[in-house]
This record gives C-alpha cells, sequence and structure tokens, in this order.
C-alpha cells in the first residue's frame, strides 16, 4: 500500500534480546527522562495572584460607552440587535426631554438596554455595526453567578463610569480599544 | 519477689514508642505531601501551594477533610470485619518500627538510652511476621464490604503479598547468610566497621526492592487497588477516615519499608566514611548525626518510591505473577547459592 506520508515507521517485530528482556535498563531510561523533568519550567501561571495578558483583539464583556462629558452616545437605533446572531440585545428607546442635555449626547436614546450573557456569543458584531461607538467588547469576562436571571445585563451593568466623575474607572474600563476604533 | 521492675526503663520505653509513633504518623503525613508535590514537578505541574507557604498545611487539610466526610457502612457488609480492616492494616504498618534501630545510644538522665525499641535477636523475622500480618488488614476490609470488586482487589493483594514473600525471604537468607545475625542493631554495627551490605549482595538489595514495592502495593505493583479497572480495589466502600487509614497505612509501610532498606543494605545511621569510634566523646551529638543519615537514606528511599511511580505504568495481572514467580524466585535461589558457594570458597 502507497504511504500517505513518509513519516511511516515499520513496527519492529523481532523477538527481545535478553539485554531487553531485563527491561531495568529501560526503566532507568524512563527514570532519567522523568528526573530530568525535575529542572523545567512549569508553564502554569498562578491565576489569582498572576494573570496571563490577554490579546489586543480579545472580545469580552460588552460596556456602553460615553463621550468625554459623560454624555450617553447610544441612540437606541437597534442597529447592534439587529446585527445579533444571538439575539441577545433588547432595547426599548425614548425620546430626550429638554433638561437631560448632559445625559444623553443626542435627541433620541436607550431608556432600556439589555444583553442575554447567557446568549451572548461574544462575537464583536454589534461592536461592528454601531454607528455611534456606543458599544465595545471590553478586555473583561462575565463573571459566574448563581442564578439564570443574574445574567440579563441591563444598563447598569453595562454603562461605562462617568468620565468626569471616576476618571480612573472609565480609563480603566475604557483599555485601549474604546476610541481607537474611529481609525477604521 | 524474684522480678525486679525497672520502671525507668519502662518510661523510657513508652516515651520512645510514643516518639517513634508519632514520628511516623507525621511523615506518612508529609509524605502525601511530598508525593504530591514530586508528582507534580515530574509532571512539570506546580501541585498543592494554596494551604499554608508551598501548600505544607495541605495534609492538615487534607486530614480534616476525611473527619468531616460521611463515614457510610454499606447494609449488606459485616459490620464489625469492615471497621477492623483499616485499624489492622494500621496497626500492622506501625508495629513495624519497633524493631528498627533508629540511632545509636544517646546519654540522658545518667541511663544510656538505646534509640531502638526492641532490640530483639530475631529482629528481621518480626518484620516478616507483621508485614505478612498486614495483607489481613486489606483481606478483611475486601471481603467485609460485600462488592466484588473489593474483593477482586483482596485477592490480588494477598495473592501478590504472598508471591512476592518468598523471593523477599529468600534474597533476605543470602544476607543472613553473609551477616550472620538476625538483629537489626548487629547488623548496623557490622556496616559501620566494614563495608555496607549493598556492596556484598547487590543482586540481593535488587530483588528485595522489588519485592518491597510489591509488598507497599506501590506502583508498578498497585494492583490491589487498581483505579481504572477496580475502581478502588480493596478501599472501594470506604469512606471518611477509615479510608484515610488505609491510605495512610500505605505511606506508613512505604517509610517502614525505606527505613528497613537503609537499615539492612545501607548502613542504617552509619555516616559514610566518617569513624564513629573515633569521635565516641561527642556523646549524643553522634547519636544525632547518625539519626540525621538515617532519615536521609530513608527519604531518598521515599523519593525513590515515588519516582518510580510516576515513571512506570503497572503491571498486567499475568506480568506479575510470572515476575514473581518465575523471574524473582529463581534469581533469589541462584543468589543464595552463589552466596553460599562464595561463603564457602573465602572462608576455606
Amino acid at each position: 500500500m502507497q504511504a500517505l506520508t513518509n513519516r511511516v515507521k515499520e513496527v519492529s517485530r523481532k523477538p527481545m534480546s535478553l539485554w531487553e528482556r531485563m527491561y531495568l535498563p529501560a526503566v532507568f531510561k524512563g527514570m532519567v527522562i522523568t528526573f530530568s523533568h525535575i529542572f523545567k519550567k512549569t508553564p502554569t501561571i498562578n491565576y489569582p495572584e498572576k494573570k496571563r495578558p490577554f490579546s489586543p483583539v480579545f472580545r469580552g464583556l460588552q460596556i456602553l460607552n460615553r463621550d468625554e462629558e459623560g454624555r450617553e452616545n447610544c441612540t437606541a437605533c437597534g442597529l447592534c440587535a439587529v446585527a445579533c446572531p444571538a439575539e441577545a440585545i433588547t432595547m426599548e428607546a425614548a425620546e430626550r426631554q429638554p433638561g437631560e442635555e448632559h445625559l444623553y449626547r443626542e435627541e433620541k436614546y436607550a431608556a432600556r438596554y439589555e444583553i442575554n450573557m447567557l446568549r451572548c456569543i461574544f462575537c464583536g458584531l454589534c461592536e461592528d455595526a454601531c454607528p455611534k461607538d456606543a458599544i465595545y467588547l471590553s478586555e473583561t469576562f462575565t463573571p459566574a453567578d448563581y442564578q439564570r436571571k443574574q445574567f440579563i445585563y441591563n444598563k447598569k451593568d453595562l454603562l461605562i463610569p462617568h468620565p468626569k466623575e471616576e476618571p480612573e474607572a472609565y480609563k480603566k474600563a475604557l483599555g485601549n480599544r474604546a476610541g481607537n476604533k474611529t481609525a477604521n | 519477689m524474684f522480678l525486679t521492675i525497672d520502671l525507668a526503663l519502662i518510661i523510657e520505653k513508652l516515651v520512645l514508642i510514643i516518639v517513634v509513633v508519632m514520628a511516623s504518623l507525621v511523615i506518612a503525613m508529609y509524605t502525601t505531601f511530598a508525593e504530591r508535590k514530586v508528582a507534580a514537578i515530574l509532571q512539570d505541574r506546580r501541585g498543592p501551594n494554596r494551604a499554608g507557604p508551598f501548600g505544607i498545611l495541605q495534609p492538615l487539610a487534607d486530614g480534616l477533610k476525611l473527619f468531616f466526610k460521611e463515614e457510610i457502612i454499606p447494609a449488606f457488609s459485616s459490620k464489625a470485619l469492615f471497621v477492623l480492616g483499616p485499624g489492622l492494616a494500621m496497626l500492622t504498618a506501625i508495629m513495624t518500627s519497633a524493631v528498627i534501630p533508629w540511632g545509636d545510644k544517646v546519654h540522658f538522665f545518667g541511663r544510656d538510652i538505646s534509640l531502638q525499641i526492641a532490640d530483639i535477636n530475631i529482629g528481621i523475622l518480626y518484620i516478616f511476621g507483621v508485614v505478612s500480618l498486614g495483607v489481613y488488614g486489606i483481606m478483611i476490609g475486601a471481603w467485609a464490604s460485600n462488592n466484588k470488586f473489593s474483593l477482586i482487589g483482596g485477592l490480588r493483594a494477598a495473592s501478590q503479598i504472598i508471591s512476592y514473600e518468598l523471593a523477599m525471604g529468600i534474597s533476605l537468607i543470602a544476607l543472613l547468610m553473609v551477616t550472620g545475625t538476625l538483629s537489626l542493631k548487629e547488623m548496623v554495627e557490622q556496616q559501620q566497621h566494614g563495608y555496607w551490605n549493598i556492596v556484598k549482595q547487590p543482586l540481593g538489595f535488587l530483588i528485595f526492592i522489588i519485592c518491597a514495592f510489591a509488598e507497599c502495593n506501590r506502583t508498578p505493583f498497585d494492583l490491589p487497588e487498581a483505579e481504572n479497572e477496580l475502581i478502588g480495589g480493596y478501599h472501594t466502600e470506604y469512606s471518611s477516615m477509615k479510608l484515610g487509614f488505609y491510605l495512610f497505612s500505605e505511606y506508613i509501610n512505604m517509610f517502614i519499608s525505606s527505613a528497613v532498606m537503609a537499615t539492612l543494605f545501607f548502613g542504617g545511621y552509619d555516616v559514610p566514611f566518617f569513624n564513629e569510634a573515633a569521635h565516641a566523646d561527642w556523646g549524643n551529638w553522634l547519636a544525632l548525626i547518625g539519626i540525621v543519615a538515617l532519615m536521609a537514606k530513608v527519604i531518598f528511599f521515599i523519593f525513590l518510591f515515588m519516582w518510580v511511580r510516576w515513571t512506570i505504568p503497572r503491571f498486567r495481572y499475568d506480568q506479575l505473577m510470572h515476575l514473581g514467580w518465575r523471574i524473582l524466585i529463581p534469581l533469589a535461589l541462584f543468589n543464595m547459592l552463589a552466596t553460599g558457594g562464595a561463603i564457602l570458597f573465602f572462608n576455606k
């Protein structure tokens, strides 16, 4: 039969010699191999103390973005909900009332914005679909919980901290990703 | 009254017994930790490192966990025997330590205290007797569980220990012919003045160490508890501290057989290239050095047990019997005859 690759190795059917049948040399050889592993580095990372850096394209938990003055970007256009292949996003739009200009950037905003994290597949299509720079996938992952209903994240869970009131938390949540997106 | 009771001797021996038993329990405890750590290191893992610095409190956590687990006694088991099994395994494991000389004499309160619980003139025979009793703990537990996997495990343990005890005994006969004594203390003293017995009996040592692995039910001879064919073997039905006793007695057995091997073949508490007799004025320090030397040898052997465990896979049952009956026993017989011939030839 023709071999598919050139890596084929014939199995030796020769009866073992006395030296091989003593097994002890082979046992010692094996023990030398295991002993040599004492000096090898462990690839394990001590997790809670040390965290592995995420890759720059990591797609984690969504955040709803604000502009520099702390106004919400989202206009509840629904493009993210349409783009979502898992149908995880629901929203309800509302009109901005006079006196709410410091809260919402444009005349329309999302009164309710929910993502079901059990349905979300973290594909990032919502981020691609958004015309207003309002939604980003951050570099954190969804924390575990005991109840399914806790995984329906609402605006309170998703909104980024206020850039003026909590500038440090805002910077941390923003990461290196949001804002650079406008380039493409 | 002809018999005067030496109260000081009784106290001295009691203290020694308590110290030795406690020490072997603590060492066995930390051997479980060492096993996990050695396994991890040999497999490029980290091993237990959460409980305390470097995980050194892990054995305590394990023990606590075992105590808090539910004790289950199966409904159709023989209850008395079921409880007796682990106790017997533990008892025989600890009893062996009585005749091992842990060090030379120490001098306290104007008395010379020998660091050996009982220097009986049939030391090795005693060890043999107690070790063979050890299989009863496993067998009784396996039988009382009323579970086919346990029973198979128990049967395997019994046949394995009987088979390997023969070869072990014959390999020791050769050693006894060389040393001319059954007392472990005298053997150590001989080795202090001359060569270690490993030089005189290399083949005997090889047979002895293989049999010791089999007697301790350690890999590659851990068929009685082969977890991937027999669930847990003889301790399948056991839970809580009864299971802990079985696992613990295995580690104590390991510790004791390491000590026996060190005593028989590697000079016991003898420090290599060091003349003890020339430094007799060091007193208790000399004995301490001896204890440290013995412990170093024991630790090396325990490491060897683990090292082999994480290197070699388990034997098949027929291979085990083949090795025991058709290779080790003839080899041991040959060793005995060759030793006898050599003694005749050189002492002519």
